[in-house]
């Protein structure tokens, strides 16, 4: 009786303190450092202290006449107090370590939640960048050809108006397909022409079959955009600006050119021609730097986009 | 009769101020200019008393324009920069027009500039100095040389030198005139890059291989093409500064 009593009151006050220091260190741990196994090393011994005067106090009420057994108790504190402490100890040490590592893993979950945010706005961004002054010069064009030609003005505004929608549908789609992105683009373009009259021309081809390949939003915009601005501003007279596209090594090849002045610009340092932020932008995809190429020959500038197709298009961000 | 010039590189913002002048009997178009080239040639041949120019255009901007047009007339601008680009030139008193604008509006600006006719837009000079400092033409300077237009990227100039009313641009090219002050460059220029170093130098801190003393207080700085420019004694520090001695 006395045997099952003493080892039941040990080992119940003993699990008690392992509960009690594993609790202890999931809310509080030392930062790194000297005190961080010092710490649990000093929780332990109190409480190791503590389990073993409160054994001694509940087994000596409970069999205050056995003189022997208490005789006996009294000798065994040492041993009692020093197992007791390396075994709080031990469980203290496991917990911190496990909740470390819980620790851990939480805070590189966040960290990676915090960059998906930061890509994606940042993403957004690049994607988003409708230049208000081709809308206002758009506008401005629509005023003057309501006198004019009324018939025109009502295409440009519904041709304006695809456009506006377009890009804003583009901002929660991930992919779209070649064409869809071309016709886009196209409209772009035509409006262009009217703003600019007889001075520019476009080519807009595809490849045969490439009609469903599928490629980030948005991408060509800004290249098409640098095409007109370097060839209606840098030159006077007529510009004529092409976009092609192709299958090439797995991937899909599009090439924008325009003419541009070569004294006025020097496209061979870096990306040049603001090309940087697609350059971003598809790092940020692809994490590959290799995919926008820029070539100057004469007064003609090509910029080519590779697109690689990923196996798994709708989840691909 | 009160002549008119439109310059704007898109022609349906002509047909707009064409339209809108419909108002205005009293003022004739002489021309409509495609670029500041043909606008140049334009105030040269009418010398109008009022120009409407747009401000972004083909290879020279409407203010680039300006720098280079001799008998300075009256300009209204017409521009969809955003608003905030352009408040700078409020303070100027020179009326500008946001694209799209209405009949309205544009009356408003030309009345304005009708009521006060005969007084001189002095302050188009002003205007041109800020307009050159903003990041749309602060990395080139813009010249004629024998009735053309030639643009100078600001990396290629060597040093500016004073030259009665007008600064001479040295380069590897050869040297150019420009009818502009030294504090106009001082301003316009990123004084990281040029330093006046003498009442009549401004340098290009590149271009820079060697100072010498020279005379008494005076130091004498050797270009890469070896030509010699003085720096003066107030001048010596702000060229150190710039070399990072």
């Amino acid at each position: 009786m006395q045997s099952i009593t003493d080892s039941s009151v040990h080992v119940i006050l003993l699990g008690a303190a392992g509960i009690v220091i594993s609790h202890n260190v999931a809310y509080y741990r030392p930062a790194d450092g000297k005190m961080k196994f010092g710490y649990v090393a000093v929780v332990s011994f109190a409480l190791s202290v503590l389990w073993v005067c409160l054994s001694r106090w509940i087994l000596v009420s409970a069999f205050p006449s056995e003189l022997q057994y208490i005789n006996w108790l009294n000798n065994a504190i040492p041993i009692h107090a020093f197992v007791g402490w390396m075994l709080i100890a031990s469980i203290g040490f496991r917990s911190q370590m496990w909740y470390d590592a819980a620790d851990q893993q939480e805070s590189l979950q966040r960290k990676e939640a915090t960059e998906k945010i930061v890509r994606e706005a940042e993403l957004f961004k690049l994607r988003q960048q409708l230049q208000p002054h081709f809308l206002f010069n758009s506008l401005n064009s629509i005023n003057a050809l309501i006198m004019l030609r009324p018939k025109e003005a009502r295409e440009m505004v519904l041709k304006l108006s695809d456009f506006l929608r377009g890009s804003l549908k583009r901002e929660d789609e991930q992919w779209i397909t070649l064409t869809e992105e071309l016709k886009y683009l196209q409209l772009y373009l035509d409006i262009e022409k009217v703003r600019f009259g007889h001075r520019l021309t476009t080519n807009v081809t595809q490849e045969e079959g490439l009609e469903n390949v599928m490629m980030p939003p948005m991408l060509l915009q800004p290249v098409v955009e640098n095409a007109i601005k370097f060839g209606l501003y840098d030159t006077t007279g007529d510009i004529a600006i092409s976009i092609r596209s192709w299958w090439q090594d797995n991937m899909l090849y599009i090439a924008i050119q325009n003419p541009f002045d070569n004294e006025l610009q020097q496209p061979n340092k870096g990306t040049g021609f603001g090309l940087s932020s697609i350059q971003r932008r598809l790092y940020l995809l692809f994490a590959r730097q290799d995919l926008l190429e820029t070539a100057a020959n004469q007064n003609i500038f090509t910029t080519i986009i590779k697109v690689p197709q990923a196996h798994d298009k709708s989840s691909h961000n | 009769m009160i002549k008119a010039v439109i310059i704007d590189d898109e022609p349906l913002a002509r047909e707009v101020v064409k339209e809108y002048l419909l108002n205005f009997p009293q003022i004739q178009i002489m021309q409509e200019c495609n670029d500041g080239f043909e606008g140049l040639k334009a105030i040269q041949q009418h010398q109008p008393d009022i120009v409407f120019l747009d401000i972004q255009m083909p290879k020279i901007t409407g203010f680039e324009m300006l720098e280079l047009v001799e008998n300075m007339p009256a300009v209204i601008f017409t521009t969809a920069f955003e608003e905030h680009a352009i408040r700078a030139f409020e303070v100027h008193a020179i009326d500008y027009l946001l694209k799209p604008f209405s009949s309205d509006r544009f009356d408003k600006a030309v009345q304005k500039w009708l009521d006060h006719f005969h007084t001189p837009s002095a302050n188009t000079e002003a205007l041109l100095e800020t307009a050159a400092s903003t990041p749309l033409q602060s990395n080139r300077v813009v010249i004629k040389l024998n009735g053309k237009i030639k643009i100078i990227p600001v990396q290629d100039i060597h040093y500016i030198e004073a030259a009665d009313d007008y600064v001479k641009i040295v380069t590897a090219e050869g040297s150019f005139l420009k009818n502009k002050t030294m504090s106009f460059f001082e301003k316009m220029l990123d004084p990281q890059q040029f330093t006046r170093v003498h009442r009549s130098y401004i340098l290009n801190v590149n271009q820079v291989t060697r100072i010498d003393p020279y005379e008494k207080e005076n130091h004498l700085a050797i270009l890469r093409s070896g030509a010699r420019v003085l720096v003066s004694k107030t001048g010596y520090p702000r060229l150190k500064a710039a070399l990072g001695l």
